[in-house]
């Protein structure tokens, strides 16, 4: 029985990971980035597995654990920002944060 | 090509189809306009990558993905938009007509173009890579299961996990700290300055 | 014994002759403000008498059997001609060479610079910046010192150089008016082009003959070129530059007229009695070359004779009396060219020193008068000193019979030397007898018109004099105007110092006319004659019809021109002057500057270009990012690619 080629799995990943970059890139609201790069995190996640999966290792799933242990502080402290820059500018622009223009 | 669509086992199907799903999804909360449409579209993409995730012989990382993923990070997501007002449309800030862009005028077209290339390109090139590597590797239906990953991380990765403790724990202070709302601490600080 | 001491000790007191004016510069220069006058006079002035009875009596040492007194301080560099045969090295040491000719000028030098500052130190004790003042003039006379005794030409040069440094600080003495400064200036760059062109002699003349040793020079010089000879031309012509522009003859005399700005010792020390002798010393130490150039020394001679006729009309339409003065030196140093063009080196030296005394003392009783007059220098606002200030008129009469050659004053013994010697001189000739005639006349001339202006007729000036009473300062101009009227004496003496260091020039065979000297002794008596009557509405104290209120000077078209040096001023401002300041106009900024600038511009550039990447918005990061990530893949697996696409 063969199951679902390696290749094909990165290349689901590779998908979602590049959709993911896309959002990040042209989206102007911080909310839609952070989601973005929810997207992008998950299909790392996806490739993970696949690896595990695939050499029969139990590695793939303890990487995928730490990951989502990442998304999780990181989604944390991404709304408190948030929260932060909608009291300061009163929008979620994220082009008002170019002090470092120059 | 479609010979071997026929020639699908119904594992390979479902997965397949989940994988289209995640990635229908995944565009839909790229390109939404709005917010909390766009958290349910995420959500959504998360369960069907869940589903592969089991049909790749990982169920421990399947229920994770559903359990942490979507039922705690997103709805973390979730109840900050609601409470902190933060889903406003992005139609407020959308580009106007009257921006400009390589000198034209802005439209649907010309502001999706430069990153739909660029991740266009991204993408092909990793297609390639991924081929062009000895990874067409024979998967054996063999599952990984909860047992296995327990005696992995508290084994060899033991450490990982404490640092990973260390990162929810600075996660945690830093949300806390950034979110609270004004005026809190500051009584505090004169507080402590008039003593000290 | 006697034999090794004396002359160890001449040497030695030779070699410390210029030390003691510089010993005095440098403390008055270190704790000039502190000093009072008292300490401060009799510092400059001490140093100044023990350099006069050194200079003595090293000159006493100086005998017919021991011609050359030499004495070796330094040694400094050794050059070496690599070219062509000569495969010469030469040694450039401080040393210096007395013999008579330095003799004679190291006597005027701290003779009359001692004098001078005798004099100085009374007329200039009101200033307050006078520890400076002497400072300077002391260190004009180690500078001097330095150039008459140095034994190579680089030593001399280095003289040359000092003189003219000290000149500068000298007439922009009083550098907070912006003429006296502008006047130092002029003099400066006028004199550099003059030593320019001896800078560029002294090369040729290290290339041609690998020496720059004076003696050496003479030798070799005389061994390896035959007269006529084409260097020899171009060397003596170069060195005549350089002389040219030190003593003012022309081209170059433009400066000297405006250096009166400065203070009167000044003009008297500077510009009369040493440094303007500087080139006619140059010329008379170099004699071996130009008498291998007989053509320069025809130019030489002519020179002298234009200058002496233009000066002299130019200080017939002068009315600052300083200036006239300043003219009447041009004039007189031509007398010098034109008596070493002729070949008659002694007779020019000898002038040199006879009207150093006479301009000297010209120049102090003048400053002397300005100074009673509370610095009136016009001539025409003067008048009828002869009644209120008869000790000054006494003595200016007395310079004025010396300049005018009268006989019986060392003046005529001096002038009519040189004259003498034109006419039958291979190099000079009766034309040049005649412009030497001509010359006299003029001098007298501009004399008498001086004196009467100045001294006669109604008085102009209607406020109180203030004759100085300074003993110090009638003193010395009394010992000047002692020796010019009876300097004469000194002529055999120097004389026969001279023969030992000038060789015999050739003279024509023709005989000369009988009537020569006679002509020369009565031309200033013609002189004399003719002023008395052209002049005389200067004289007379009642003229009719002459308010003294339109009492001037002429300011006819000609009178105008002959005032400012004879156009040259004007002629030299449109050749060189303005196109010069409209060619810096045009280089304001400075060409090379902006090329240079280029470098900082191209940086600039590069600044800007990358710069603008940095837009400070995350999501242009972000693509950048990306970007990198598909080029860095590409470039990883370019191999993989070409292999699978082939």
């Amino acid at each position: 029985m063969i199951a679902i080629p390696l290749s094909h799995i990165l290349i689901l990943a590779s998908i979602l990971f590049v959709i993911g970059f896309v959002g990040v890139i042209t989206r102007k609201n911080t909310l839609f980035i952070l989601m973005s790069l929810e997207v992008m995190l998950n299909a790392v996640g996806v490739a993970f597995i696949g690896a595990g999966s695939a050499w029969q290792q139990a590695d793939g799933q303890v990487m995928f654990i730490l990951i989502l242990t990442l998304a999780a502080a990181e989604v944390a402290l991404g709304l408190a920002l948030l929260i932060q820059m909608q009291r300061r500018f009163k929008s979620l622009d994220i082009d008002l944060l170019s002090k470092l223009k120059g | 090509m479609i010979s071997t669509f026929i020639e699908l086992n119904p594992l390979q199907l479902t997965f397949y189809f989940a994988a289209l799903l995640a990635i229908v999804a995944s565009v839909k909360v790229v390109t939404g306009k709005n917010t909390v449409h766009a958290l349910l579209y995420l959500v959504v993409s998360l369960l069907a990558v869940a589903v592969c995730f089991y049909l790749m012989g990982a169920p421990f990382a399947a229920g994770l993905e559903i359990i942490v993923y979507a039922g705690a990070i997103l709805v973390l997501f979730v109840f900050a938009i609601m409470m902190f007002g933060l889903g406003q449309d992005e139609t407020l800030h959308a580009p106007s007509v009257n921006d400009r862009i390589y000198g034209t005028k802005v439209n649907k077209f010309n502001l999706w173009l430069g990153p739909f290339l660029l991740a266009l390109l991204l993408l092909t090139e990793l297609v390639y890579a991924i081929n062009s590597g000895e990874i067409q590797a024979k998967l054996t239906s063999n599952t990984i299961d909860a047992k296995q990953v327990g005696i992995l991380l508290y084994g060899p990765y033991l450490l990982a996990v404490e640092i990973a403790s260390f990162l929810l724990l600075a996660g945690l202070i830093g949300g806390y700290h950034f979110a609270k709302p004004e005026g809190v601490g500051l009584e505090r600080k004169k507080d402590i300055g008039e003593h000290g | 014994m006697n034999d090794t001491i004396i002359p160890l000790m001449t040497e030695s007191v030779l070699a410390f002759l210029p030390i003691y004016p510089l010993i005095s510069f440098l403390l008055l220069m270190g704790f000039g403000k502190r000093l009072s006058w008292r300490v401060a006079a009799s510092l400059s002035v001490g140093a100044m008498v023990l350099s006069a009875l050194s200079s003595v009596f090293v000159i006493s040492q100086l005998s017919v059997g021991d011609p050359v007194i030499t004495s070796q301080l330094w040694t400094w560099f050794t050059l070496t001609l690599a070219e062509g045969a000569n495969q010469a090295t030469t040694s450039i040491n401080i040393n210096f060479y007395l013999d008579g000719l330095s003799a004679v000028m190291i006597s005027v030098v701290t003779g009359i610079g001692l004098l001078i500052h005798v004099f100085a130190a009374a007329y200039m004790k009101e200033d307050e910046n006078f520890s400076r003042f002497m400072a300077y003039m002391n260190l004009f006379i180690v500078a001097m010192l330095i150039l008459v005794l140095a034994d190579n030409l680089v030593l001399l040069y280095l003289g040359w150089e000092g003189v003219g440094l000290c000149s500068f600080l000298l007439i922009g003495f009083w550098y907070q008016e912006k003429e006296n400064v502008m006047a130092a200036r002029k003099a400066f760059i006028v004199t550099r082009i003059g030593d320019t062109a001896m800078a560029i002699g002294l090369f040729m003349l290290f290339k041609e003959l690998g020496q720059l040793t004076i003696v050496d020079i003479t030798q070799s010089a005389q061994t390896l070129w035959t007269t006529g000879d084409d260097k020899a031309y171009w060397i003596a012509l170069l060195l005549l530059g350089g002389a040219v522009g030190k003593s003012a003859q022309l081209p170059l005399q433009t400066w000297l007229p405006d250096a009166m700005a400065g203070p009167t010792p000044v003009s008297a020390l500077i510009h009369a009695a040493t440094m303007v002798t500087a080139g006619v010393y140059l010329i008379a130490r170099m004699n071996s070359i130009f008498l291998l150039a007989p053509e320069v020394m025809t130019y030489v001679a002519w020179l002298g004779a234009a200058t002496l006729i233009l000066a002299g009309i130019a200080a017939l339409a002068q009315s600052d009396i300083k200036r006239v003065l300043a003219y009447s030196t041009m004039s007189q140093i031509g007398y010098m060219m034109l008596s070493l063009g002729a070949g008659a080196f002694s007779a020019g030296v000898f002038h040199l020193m006879t009207h150093a005394f006479f301009k000297a003392l010209l120049f102090l009783t003048a400053g002397a008068i300005i100074l009673a007059l509370h610095h009136q220098q016009n001539l025409f606002k003067m008048g009828g000193l002869l009644k209120r200030l008869p000790f000054e008129t006494a003595l200016f009469a007395v310079g004025l019979i010396c300049l005018m050659a009268l006989p019986g004053s060392s003046g005529f013994f001096s002038k009519e030397a040189i004259i003498a010697q034109l006419w039958s001189s291979n190099t000079a000739g009766p034309l040049l007898w005649y412009c030497a005639i001509f010359g006299a006349l003029l001098t007298s001339i501009y004399s008498c018109r001086l004196f009467f202006l100045a001294f006669m007729g109604e008085s102009r000036f209607e406020q109180n004099l203030q004759p100085s009473s300074s003993k110090l300062l009638k003193l010395s101009l009394i010992t000047l105007a002692a020796l010019s009227l009876v300097g004469g004496v000194f002529s055999n003496i120097i004389d026969m110092s001279l023969t030992q260091v000038f060789p015999l020039v050739a003279r024509s065979a023709e005989s000369e006319p009988n009537w020569l000297h006679s002509v020369a002794i009565a031309t200033p008596f013609v002189g004399i004659v003719f002023s008395w009557f052209y002049f005389s509405s200067y004289r007379r104290k009642d003229s009719a019809g002459s308010n003294l209120n339109n009492f001037s000077e002429s300011t006819s078209g000609i009178a105008n021109f002959c005032r400012q040096g004879l156009g040259f001023d004007c002629l030299y401002y449109w050749l060189v002057v303005k196109p010069y300041c409209s060619l810096a106009k045009l280089n304001r900024s400075d060409i090379f500057d902006q090329l240079i600038m280029l470098n900082a511009w191209y940086v600039a550039l590069c600044h800007d270009v990358l710069k603008s990447s940095q837009t400070g918005k995350l999501r242009w990061y972000a693509a950048a990012i990306g970007l990198v990530t598909f080029l860095l893949l590409l470039a990883l697996n370019i191999d993989a690619l070409s292999t699978e696409a082939s």
